[in-house]
């Protein structure tokens, strides 16, 4: 098993035929995801990369069969493309574009309450099951199936210590970059939970950053259900307050946000945190 | 984005927003007519020179070697003149500036709203903010008004209200009359601060801003209800939406190293250690500066070069690393996973020789794609670079370079 995508995931992606879609769509494909087409709208009945291009998603699903999503339309039109995904039905969307407007993502929260679907980012690298379904941005030649759990905010931390994990014969079940902006589909601690209910999970990396409060909420739930052991680093130990550092939800707002206080919340709650990066793959051999 | 006191009262006004009254000025003449035109048009004998600046606490805070506040009245044009003239130029220092402080260009003539009247003036505290934890917005005010609002939190945190806004339907009139009701309003006051608020929630949502502080709204003697000072911040991500408010932007106010790697398309925060870094990923890039911190260093700054590590953005990441006199090393850490590890190799070597005279140890770490490759490229270039694959050479190598450098000194 694996959460939320494997080997039979219908995936498709809107902004199929622009530079960026094109261009990770042809790795998705190299890797041996499912990918069952795409959308751009006025394109459709045209194929791109061998596969059918719809003018909406509804057809999509209703012709390929997807459900699954990745959006790599710009900033300006991605809210409406998650949200026209979520009204079709799709289960996971999966949202790459960086730059959302805050506010846009504030209605997209609450159009997807009492939907069926799992929004993941945006601002994002995506999420893979390795040697099954690659559906994101990531190098997947990093990746190896196995049982560790992957959740983390940031995409080339991830990489990091995806390589560390891997280098030490340690496999992936998924792997989840759920992104960096202040208002992100998927939680830490939704991901979190998911992986404590993947039987195919054995132990969890969490990979979270300075601003918010998803660590603390994660660690909370961590302490009271969880079964699996858990490695944590929190990048930002030296972050000044009140300084954006590159990601948009990456400042400190007070005292309850700094990576000390975080990384305090999750060693009380049981989480095996390691100082620096360097060392997640190697914690996680020891405690597994 | 950041932007001042009289241009986020100027977006408040256009909104409905009942303001403090005022006019910006340049130089002190302008101050002085600037004041007369107070008088005129709001009937206010005295005014309020307000420094404008990126920071807030101007009232305590003094201009650098004198004893000249940020905030002060003057009691007729001639005073606004004087007072403005020894602003203008002068390095503001507050408890927001840090000890750097923050030079002053311009100030707010602004009506003197203190005014004598049936009633007692009063203070109120109202921002509007992202409240993470809901994904909602929410306003968050209090009688205690003109106060730090941290403070307030900790000492009285029953006296700090908070009203969500469901993004379905948006701020309702039951929510505007609530606010008004806590904060103990009554008459005129009440009808005033229903509108306050309720155009005050409409201009924070219409202008794609991510955080609103009014400290203090003002119920003044004569019960109307005016935003005194204001803080906004706009939603960079959306400023597509903004051109007229992109146009605000005031590039004195930022650092010019930062506003030099802006060009660049490089995320940049200067910061004060000895350790400069370049790293591609905003995540990687922060788990860079805790490893150079872990390794007995100080990150000289936060530099995430994106996707596109190549050499034009090496070399201009490493001139502006270079500018500053402080650092020590620079510590290069690229995970090649899309850009291959022995493109951004040749690029780090292109940019070197290009730059030439190179004085500090460089410590190469390229992981990824490619990276034996990369190392190779490094090793053979003849160039004084240490070259990593491993995340934990190479914070051992930057501890190696420091406790040469402190030796050799």
């Amino acid at each position: 098993m694996s959460i939320l995508v494997n080997k039979h995931s219908r995936v498709i992606v809107q902004g199929f035929t622009g530079n960026e879609g094109t261009f990770h769509a042809t790795q998705m494909i190299e890797y041996g995801t499912q990918l069952v087409g795409g959308v751009t709208p006025g394109k459709g009945g045209s194929t791109h990369l061998d596969r059918p291009v719809f003018n909406t998603v509804e057809q999509a699903v209703k012709d390929a069969g997807a459900d699954v999503s990745i959006i790599f339309v710009p900033p300006a039109f991605a809210a409406d493309a998650i949200m026209e995904s979520a009204d079709a039905g799709i289960k996971v969307i999966v949202a790459i574009t960086e730059g959302i407007p805050t506010r846009d993502m504030v209605k997209v929260k609450r159009y997807l309450e009492g939907k069926k679907s799992t929004l993941i980012g945006p601002n994002c690298p995506g999420i893979i099951t390795p040697e099954e379904a690659k559906i994101g941005i990531m190098p997947g030649f990093i990746f190896k199936k196995g049982n560790i759990g992957v959740v983390s905010k940031s995409g080339t931390l991830t990489y990091e210590a995806v390589d560390q994990l891997t280098k030490l014969g340690l496999g992936q079940s998924t792997a989840i970059g759920i992104g960096g902006d202040p208002i992100i589909g998927t939680t830490t601690k939704e991901a979190v939970e998911l992986f404590m209910n993947d039987p195919e999970t054995a132990g969890i990396v969490m990979i979270g950053e300075i601003g918010g409060g998803m660590e603390a909420e994660a660690a909370r739930w961590i302490q009271a259900n969880g079964t699996k052991p858990v490695v944590g680093f929190i990048a930002g130990q030296t972050a000044p307050p009140g300084r954006r550092m590159g990601h948009a939800g990456a400042i400190v707002g007070g005292k309850d946000d700094t990576a000390a206080a975080k990384m305090a919340i999750m060693a009380e709650c049981g989480i095996h945190v390691v100082a620096s990066p360097a060392e997640i793959g190697q914690r996680m051999k020891e405690v597994l | 984005m950041n932007i001042h006191e009289y241009q986020a009262k100027e977006i408040l006004k256009s909104y409905g927003v009942a303001i403090q009254g005022g006019f910006v000025a340049e130089t002190p003449e302008q101050a002085m007519e600037a004041a007369r035109k107070v008088k005129d048009e709001f009937n206010s004998d005295w005014c309020v020179i307000k420094a404008q600046i990126h920071a807030g606490g101007r009232g305590k805070g003094k201009i650098a070697g004198t004893e000249h506040r940020g905030v002060q009245i003057a009691k007729s044009p001639e005073q606004a003149a004087e007072i403005t003239k020894n602003l203008l130029g002068g390095t503001l220092i507050t408890i927001q500036t840090g000890a750097a402080g923050k030079v002053v260009n311009k100030v707010l003539v602004a009506q003197d709203v203190f005014y004598p009247g049936p009633s007692e003036p009063k203070e109120y505290y109202m921002s509007v903010l992202l409240d993470r934890q809901t994904k909602r917005n929410v306003i968050i005010y209090t009688t205690e008004g003109g106060m730090d609002i941290e403070e307030v939190a900790e000492q009285h945190p029953e006296k700090i209200h908070k009203e969500w806004i469901d993004p379905a339907v948006g701020f309702q009139a039951f929510q505007a009359r609530k606010i008004a009701f806590k904060l103990g309003l009554e008459g005129k006051a009440f009808k005033e601060m229903v509108s306050f608020v309720s155009a005050l929630y409409k201009a924070y949502e219409e202008t794609d801003s991510a955080m609103f502080e009014i400290n203090p709204v003002l119920k003044t003697s004569d019960d109307r209800i005016i935003a005194v000072d204001a803080k906004v911040n706009l939603d960079d991500n959306a400023l597509y939406r903004h051109p007229a408010y992109a146009a605000l932007r005031d590039i004195a106010e930022e650092d010019p190293t930062e506003v030099e790697a802006g060009k660049y398309n490089l995320n940049f925060v200067k910061l004060d250690g000895n350790v400069g870094c370049m790293v591609n990923g905003a995540g990687l890039a922060m788990a860079t500066m805790d490893i150079i911190k872990l390794s007995g260093g100080e990150p000289a700054n936060f530099l995430d070069v994106g996707g596109t590590a190549n050499a034009e953005t090496v070399e201009a990441g490493f001139r502006i690393i270079m500018s500053d006199p402080n650092v020590k090393a620079i510590l290069i850490n690229i995970f090649g996973g899309i850009v291959r590890c022995d493109r951004v190799a040749n690029g780090v070597v292109e940019a070197y020789k290009k730059i030439g005279d190179v004085k500090i140890p460089i410590i190469v770490r390229l992981q990824g794609t490619n990276a034996e490759e990369a190392k190779r490229i490094i090793d053979e270039s003849g160039l004084k670079v240490f070259s990593a694959i491993v995340l934990k050479e190479a914070a051992d190598l930057v501890k190696k370079v420091l406790t040469e450098n402190t030796s050799a000194a």
